[in-house]
Order: structure tokens, then C-alpha cells, then sequence
């Protein structure tokens, strides 16, 4: 029990994987201007993550490693992430027309986000099992989120504040995403894994 | 032997993933409103844009979700009715902020007097007319709704919006009233009753 808790949180703050492994970097940066789309983004992404996750462990459990194809598990990944996201956006917006909208668009953009595939082969790297797999992607898009809405709520109080031409933008973007970073290595000495 | 192995089992994953996408996206269609394509057939389809919304189609989700449905001055009062029956709501006289009921027009261009600017095709909502920079343009008009839309932008005033001649086929005495005061047996016959079936 306490090591599907130590995943949780290493997978949330101490292994952050945007602060920390740099994994995800666009949605980062790219969603971040708003709060309000940086929410709906976190549930889309908690979403796929973790439904991901399960698929591709299943699909390695149950299809490479019988035939001694582990070699392709990139390239099997991306495919059957792809198509269960796409399957799920089908299913979602015929049944949910609210749930649609709140993730509608956020669903195909993160397919093929790097942090999903990293979720996927990272399970692999570590040798987890299904439930220790499937709680990695959530801690994972736990932490994304976390830190998706904070800096989405920092840029915004920073939309306001009086920044010197040539930092104002991205640029100062970079720097606090930089600084956060900086704070989210703190973590690092919290839990040893 | 395990290449033969690699490949079929990506293939089979192509082909299995293939056809369950396919398979939802028949299931799984979503179909519009109903209500708003039948709303959607009703209106002119002039595309002007005097309801305030950026087309028709606009104007009939509004209509669909509760605007007032007097907003149309293309379709005038007849086109109010027919909303009014299919919604089951009151008939509203016609909002004069949007503009008055007119004949039926159609644009011309003066061709002689024509700069080829080009500015009235981007004002047209319906691509109805045709020209090039610096060439002389000319309305097609089977196409074009009479919306006004391409007199504005013209600068050397050259479009004149000229009644429809309905030809010796289409030609019937001018109704005395509005629509609604006539006897049932003295109506024409619905003008959208062809594009709403």
C-alpha cells in the first residue's frame, strides 16, 4: 500500500514531469495563458494519461512480449494511444455534449504529447504492474495538472504586472517556468525511490 | 521468421484499430439539431447578415435557443409566419432596427463603369460575383440574394440593386395584404415548402 502511495507522490511532485523530466513542455507553455483552459486541458490530460497507460501495459504484457517484439513498442504505443483517444472522443461526444466541450478540443491535441508515450515507456523502464502502472499515469497527470493551473495562474497576475520590453511574452514565461522548476527540485530529497 | 512476426502483428493492430474507429464513427455520429435545420430551411439564406448574426445558419441556432424570430427582413413577414407555425410561437411584426421588408432585388454592375477593385466580391456572402483585380466584374444572377451587402464597399457607386423580373412563368398580381389577413383559399403557396421537404 505505502509503495502505490510513494508512486502517487513521486510521480506528482518529486518526479514532476514537467519541472522535472521536461516531458509535455508545449501544452506547458502552448495552454497556459488562461485559467480557464489550463482546467479543462489538466482533466483532458489526467484523462488520456491514464487510460493510456492501461493500454499500452496491456498491450505489452499481452501482445510484444509473447512474440518477442518489445523492440516495437514505440511505434505500437503511439498507435493504440492514438486510436483509444480518438475511440474515446467518438464515445464522449456522442453521450456527453457538456463533457464534449469542457474537453472536446484538448483530446486530440495531447494524442501524441510527449508525455503520454513517456508514461508508457517509463512503466516499462520501472517493470510496474498493471495497478502501479495505471497509478503512474495518474500521479503523472496529476502533477501536470498541478502545475499546469499554477502557472497558468501565475501568467495571468503576470499578463498584469509592468515587464520590461524585451523580457515581456514568452520570455518571461521561460523565466518563471525556470523558477518553478528551481522550487519543484526541492522536492527532491522527499521521498526516495 | 520474427520480421514475419513484427509485421503481422502491426498490421493486424492497423487493421483491428481501423475498423473499430470506423465502426464508431458510424455508431457514434452525432446529428444536428433538428430543429435548427428546419428553422435553417425557412430563412432566405440571403446570408446578410441584417439579423445581427453572421448567416443564416447562425440566426437559426439563435431562433432555436429563444431569439425572436422577427429579425429577418429578407424573408419579411411571410418568412416570420412560417417560423412562427413551426415553432408554435406568437407571430411578431417585423423589427424595423434590422431593416425593412423589400421587393425582391437583384445586383447589377454597370460594367462600363467598373474599376475591377474587387471589394464588392469580398462583401458578397453568397460568391455570386465574378471578376478579378483590375478586370470588370459582373453579378451572376441566379445566384445573387439581393442583400445590399456589395453597394456599400463599391467606390464608384456603379451597382444598382434592381427588381427581380419574374419572367411571364412567375408572374402573378402583387398580394393586396400581408399574408396573414388573407382567406386560407387566397394564400400563394409557401415559398420554402420545396427547400424544407
Amino acid at each position: 500500500m505505502s509503495d502505490l502511495l510513494l508512486i502517487l507522490v513521486s510521480a506528482i511532485l518529486v518526479n514532476n514531469f514537467v519541472l522535472v523530466q521536461f516531458l509535455g513542455l508545449c501544452p506547458f507553455m502552448g495552454v497556459s495563458g488562461k485559467l480557464e483552459t489550463a482546467i479543462g486541458m489538466s482533466m483532458a490530460t489526467t484523462f488520456v494519461l491514464t487510460l493510456s497507460a492501461l493500454c499500452s501495459y496491456l498491450t505489452h504484457q499481452y501482445l510484444l512480449v509473447p512474440l518477442g517484439l518489445e523492440y516495437l513498442r514505440t511505434i505500437s504505443f503511439i498507435l493504440v494511444i492514438a486510436v483509444v483517444v480518438q475511440f474515446t472522443e467518438m464515445v464522449v461526444r456522442k453521450t456527453s455534449p457538456v463533457l464534449y466541450r469542457v474537453l472536446g478540443i484538448f483530446l486530440p491535441l495531447i494524442t501524441t504529447n510527449c508525455a503520454v508515450l513517456g508514461v508508457a515507456l517509463l512503466n516499462i523502464n520501472k517493470q510496474n504492474n498493471l495497478l502501479e502502472s495505471i497509478l503512474y499515469g495518474f500521479g503523472a497527470a496529476a502533477g501536470f495538472s498541478l502545475v499546469l493551473v499554477l502557472f497558468a495562474a501565475m501568467r495571468e497576475r503576470i499578463q498584469a504586472a509592468d515587464v520590461p520590453q524585451p523580457f515581456a511574452g514568452s520570455a518571461v514565461g521561460l523565466v518563471t517556468a525556470g523558477l518553478m522548476s528551481l522550487a519543484f527540485m526541492g522536492f527532491s530529497g522527499l521521498v526516495q525511490l | 521468421m520474427t520480421l514475419l512476426y513484427a509485421l503481422l502483428s502491426l498490421a493486424g493492430m492497423g487493421i483491428v484499430f481501423g475498423g473499430v474507429l470506423g465502426f464508431a464513427s458510424v455508431r457514434f455520429r452525432v446529428e444536428g439539431d433538428p430543429i435548427v435545420e428546419r428553422i435553417n430551411a425557412l430563412l432566405p439564406q440571403t446570408q446578410c447578415g441584417q439579423c445581427g448574426h453572421p448567416g443564416c445558419r447562425p440566426y437559426a441556432e439563435a431562433i432555436a435557443a429563444g431569439e425572436d424570430l422577427n429579425k429577418c427582413p429578407p424573408g419579411g413577414e411571410a418568412t416570420i409566419q412560417e417560423l412562427a407555425d413551426l415553432l408554435g410561437r406568437e407571430p411578431l411584426p417585423l423589427d424595423a432596427e434590422h431593416g425593412e421588408e423589400t421587393a425582391k432585388t437583384v445586383a447589377f454592375i454597370r460594367e462600363a463603369e467598373c474599376i475591377g477593385c474587387t471589394k464588392c466580391i469580398q462583401a458578397c456572402p453568397v460568391d455570386a460575383i465574378l471578376g478579378a483585380a483590375k478586370m470588370m466584374h459582373t453579378v451572376i444572377a441566379a445566384e445573387c440574394t439581393g442583400c445590399d451587402l456589395c453597394v456599400e464597399p463599391c467606390p464608384v457607386d456603379c451597382i444598382d440593386m434592381l427588381p427581380v423580373d419574374r419572367g411571364i412563368e412567375g408572374w402573378h398580381w402583387p398580394q393586396p395584404q400581408a399574408h396573414e389577413q388573407l382567406l386560407t383559399s387566397d394564400r400563394q403557396p409557401h415559398r420554402h415548402q420545396g427547400a424544407a421537404a
